[in-house]
Order: C-alpha cells, then structure tokens, then sequence
C-alpha cells in the first residue's frame, strides 16, 4: 500500500513539474511571438535614410527621425524631473520616516498613483501643465506629464531595493561615528543602487512607450524640423505609430511595421541595460 | 577607578520586549566587565544604552543617567557621533561592511574627516594587530571582507572598533557564533585590549563570562542581581539565584 502510495507522489510531482513548465512556455509564446513578427515585418523599412530622414509624402515616405529624437528627448526630461524626485521621495519613506498615518496615506497614494490610467494623466497634463502653468503643448510639459506617471514606479522600487539592504549594516555604521545621511550615502545607496538603477530604467522604458499621457501635452502630428527648445511641442514615436497606422490614408505598412521596430528595439535596449545591471550586481554582491 | 557610573537607570522598550528597571552600576577602567545572564536580562539593552545605540529603537520611556568620566551621557545635548567614536561597539553577529578589509577599518575614520593615507594606514596595521588578525589578512586588505571566514570577520569587526581608538569597548555576545579556537583567540585579544582600554562584555555562556570577568553583574529579567568583582561572584555568589545561575540550576 505505502509503496504505491510512494509512486503516486512522485507521478503527481512529475506531472506537476510539466504542468508548471507548459505554462511558463505559454507565457513566454506571446513575447516572442510579438518580437518575431514586427522584426519579420518591419526589418525591410529599416534604412539609413528610414532611421536619420525626415518624413515625405505625407509621411508615408522618408525617414522617422523626429520621431526618434523626440522620444530621446521626452525620455531624458521625463528622467530629469522623475529620478531626483522619486529616489528622494523613496529614502525619506524608508531611511527617515517612522510609520504614522501620514507616511501610510503617501504610500496609499503612490500605489493608487500606479493605478490610474495613462489617458487620465494626460487630461491631467494639459489641464495644469498646458493651460494653467501655460507651458503650451510642449517637450517640457509632456516630460513632466510622464514624470508624475512614472514617479510611483520609481519611488516604490528604490523603496524596496533599499529595505533590502541589511538593517545590520546602518547599525554597524551608526556605531561607528557615522550619521544617518552618511550611512545612507556610503553604505546604503551603495548597496541599492542596482536594484534602483532597474526600477528607473524600467519606469523610463514605461514613459517612452506611452502615447495617451503626451496625446495633449506634447505630442506633435508632424513636424518639419527637430525641437529646438524645450517648450516646443515634438514629435514621439508611439504617437508617430499611432498617426500613421490610424490617421494616414494609404499608409505603406512597411513603414508603420518599422516605427513599431524601431520603438520595440529602444524599449527593449532600456531593458536589456536594466538586465545587464542586475546580473552584474548579483555577481558581485559582498553579501 | 570607575570609568563608567550607571546611576537609577530604567528604560522600558515600546514593544515590551526587555527592560531594566533601577540599575545601579560602575564599570571599572582598564578591566574586562562582564555582564551575564539569561537572555531578555537586560545586558544588551545596558550595552546599547552606552553608545546611545537605543536611539535608534523604539524606547517608551528611560530615567536615570550614566555618567562617562563624570558626564551624563544621556543627556540630550550630549555629542553621539563623538560619543560612539569614544565607545566602541561588536555585535554578536560579525557584521563586516560591504566593502574592503581595509575600507572597513578606515570606514569610521574617514567618517572623522581623516584623508593622510600615512594615518590610515597606520591604524589598519595598529588595529589588527590588536585584534590579532593582522598576520592573517596583512596581504588581503584589498579583498571584500566578506571573503574572510567568519572568526576572522569578528575579529575584524573588532579591530574596524578599535581604529577609532575608543575608550571603551562594548561586546555583545561576540563569540556566540564562533568555534572554540576563535573564540579563544577573541578572549586572547580582550586580555591583551584590557591594559589599555575599558571593556564591556556580555559573554555567551557563564563559562565565558567566569573566564574573563574582573568585575561582573548578574541580570535577571531587567533587575541587578548582584554585581561584584569576578572571582568572588562566581567561587562565592551571595544572591540564591545567582548561585543557581552559576551552577548551572536554570538558564
């Protein structure tokens, strides 16, 4: 009896094993099915002239560089105003405040921050960024639309990356002479600076693929020229894709395919950096 | 001579984990003193309230004070960043840094505002010499410190205590995760380090603490038992329950 029992068990732990090996593979089907398909179909628009031109033909031919540029330009002031902010904001709820019901009520609101829809940002965006601060339709106030949006994402992992650090080493250093801030800055952001780099990359790689939150603040139709200051409006690829697959009549799929590729291919390079950083840092943690 | 006076001194935890209530106590200067008793007795709380360590903890309310060469080092304007360079601390587990053997010896100094290499080089020869581990790791000091294996690393943790060249020395159990030959190198290096330093210990076992005591006090449940000089404690306690204590009866 016991021994068929025995059997059993390990019948149902192989079958369990399979079972949870079939489902990681289906999750991971739709990847890179995604991936294969938009380079299969976006690889032949990819030319030098697609890649560093301007838009002709209505946008139907030349190049996509302002949309290029202005992605790279979004992304940076979204980094600029977000980065500063959100570490700050994740060392003073995990390094400074003790738990009251004012820090509670600043992570209540950054988890539902996270969970607003990105159209909603948008509105948002145009009614205080556009009109009330009167930036006009802008790089600056896209940037800062798609700050507030990617904040809680930066906030909340440069949290957790820092309550991982051991509380042992802020006490070993504490007694030893040091205060606070200089535990936090020589012991503490050392050792989460990994994990914080990822949580930025990853917020940032959010922003540079969003289209509804700059729809109203920033986000250009077409242009005929790069951006020269930050308060012009510019054009960005995900709005760029979603111009040409939507509002241009007789479109040649090859070039919607190649934004999409080319949006793909940046986005995924942030996050190849991200895993770079990570698995570097694994590698050499001291702990 | 006593370097240390705790005068009344109790203080309740937030959490009601630990307490002392009205200890009366001098720790004698250049001697090792050792502070024992079975777990929640006190002696880390004591321990932790001389570098004012406990700001860190959740404490629901303290009275009494602890005076350090006459001073009252609870005190609210009391410097704690020069308090804790005087007062140095080893935890029961070896906390190494995340960073080199060196850098964890100069770590405290730097902090201090010292640059000249010729200084901190000094003191990271000076220190593990103290801490007799210097023959060991004196062609690894550019390693991690984790890379030492764990008698070294408390012995390590000793010697980044002693480069702030403190007056006191605070051990909270610091051989409880160590073999018999570490911890004998350990007490060692404490007979040497007691000619010219005051050294606080909370030992691990009463064997321990019968080893190396020239003064002890016996804490049970946040109370001073008894508190005497060493031999006479443990060959002719006058507390019933230290003497069961140390006979081994309960604990």
């Amino acid at each position: 009896m016991n021994r068929i029992l025995a059997i059993n068990r390990y019948q149902i732990q192989r079958l369990g094993f399979g079972l949870l090996t079939l489902i990681a593979l289906l999750t991971v089907v739709p990847i890179v099915g995604v991936v294969v398909f938009i380079t299969l179909k976006g690889a032949p628009a990819i030319s030098q002239e697609f890649l560093l031109g301007f838009p002709r033909d209505g946008m139907r031919a030349g190049g996509i560089l302002p949309a290029i540029v202005g992605t790279i330009y979004l992304t940076i002031g979204t980094a600029i105003f977000s980065v500063p902010l959100g570490i700050a904001a994740a060392i003073y709820l995990s390094e400074y405040a003790s738990d009251n019901i004012w820090t509670r009520t600043i992570r209540i609101a950054i988890i539902n921050l996270a969970g607003i829809p990105s159209v909603v940002y948008g509105l948002f965006g145009l009614g205080l960024f556009v009109l009330f601060l009167n930036f006009g339709t802008s790089i600056l106030a896209a940037s800062l639309t798609l700050a507030i949006m990617t904040l809680p994402v930066i906030i909340s992992t440069t949290e957790e990356s820092l309550r991982a650090v051991p509380q042992a080493f802020r006490t070993v250093s504490i007694s030893l002479g040091a205060t606070r801030w200089q535990t936090i800055r020589r012991i503490v952001l050392q050792e989460a600076l990994p994990g914080i780099l990822t949580g930025v990359i990853l917020g940032l790689e959010r922003a540079a693929g969003e289209t509804a939150p700059i729809l109203f603040t920033g986000a250009a139709f077409f242009l005929p020229r790069l951006p020269s200051s930050p308060l012009n409006a510019t054009m960005a690829l995900p709005y760029h894709l979603f111009v040409i697959s939507t509002q241009v009549p007789e479109m040649p799929i090859k070039v919607q395919y190649g934004t999409a590729l080319v949006l793909l291919i940046f986005v995924l390079t942030m996050n190849l950096i991200a895993t770079i950083i990570r698995s570097r840092a694994r590698a050499k943690r001291q702990w | 001579m006593d370097k240390i006076i705790v005068e009344n001194l109790s203080l309740q935890y937030a959490d009601g984990t630990e307490s002392l209530q009205g200890i009366n106590l001098g720790i004698k200067e250049r001697a090792v003193n050792v502070l024992f008793g079975p777990a929640g007795g006190g002696k880390s709380t004591l321990l932790r309230c001389i570098n004012r360590l406990n700001d860190l903890t959740d404490v629901k309310s303290s009275s009494g004070r602890i005076l350090l060469d006459g001073k009252d080092l609870l005190d609210p304007d009391t410097d704690v960043i020069a308090l804790r360079r005087k007062v140095g601390m080893v935890f029961a587990r070896p906390v190494v840094l995340p960073l080199s053997v060196r850098k964890n010896l100069t770590y405290g100094l730097e902090l201090a505002g010292e640059r000249r290499k010729s200084r901190l080089d000094a003191a990271v020869e000076r220190s593990l010499t103290l801490a007799a581990l210097w023959e060991e790791v004196k062609e690894r000091l550019d390693e991690p410190a984790v890379s030492l294996s764990g008698g070294q690393q408390q012995r390590l943790c000793l010697a980044r205590s002693l480069a702030l060249q403190p007056e006191i020395i605070l051990l909270d159990e610091p051989t409880s995760g160590l073999d018999p030959i570490s911890t004998s190198k350990v007490e060692a290096a404490l007979q040497e380090l007691k000619k010219n330093y005051t050294i606080v210990l909370v030992p691990h076992s009463v064997q321990q603490a019968a080893r190396t005591a020239d003064t002890a006090a016996f804490f049970l449940q946040g109370e001073l038992i008894e508190f005497g000089e060493g031999k006479r404690l443990f060959t002719a306690p006058r507390q019933k329950q230290t003497e069961d204590y140390v006979t081994g009866r309960f604990g």
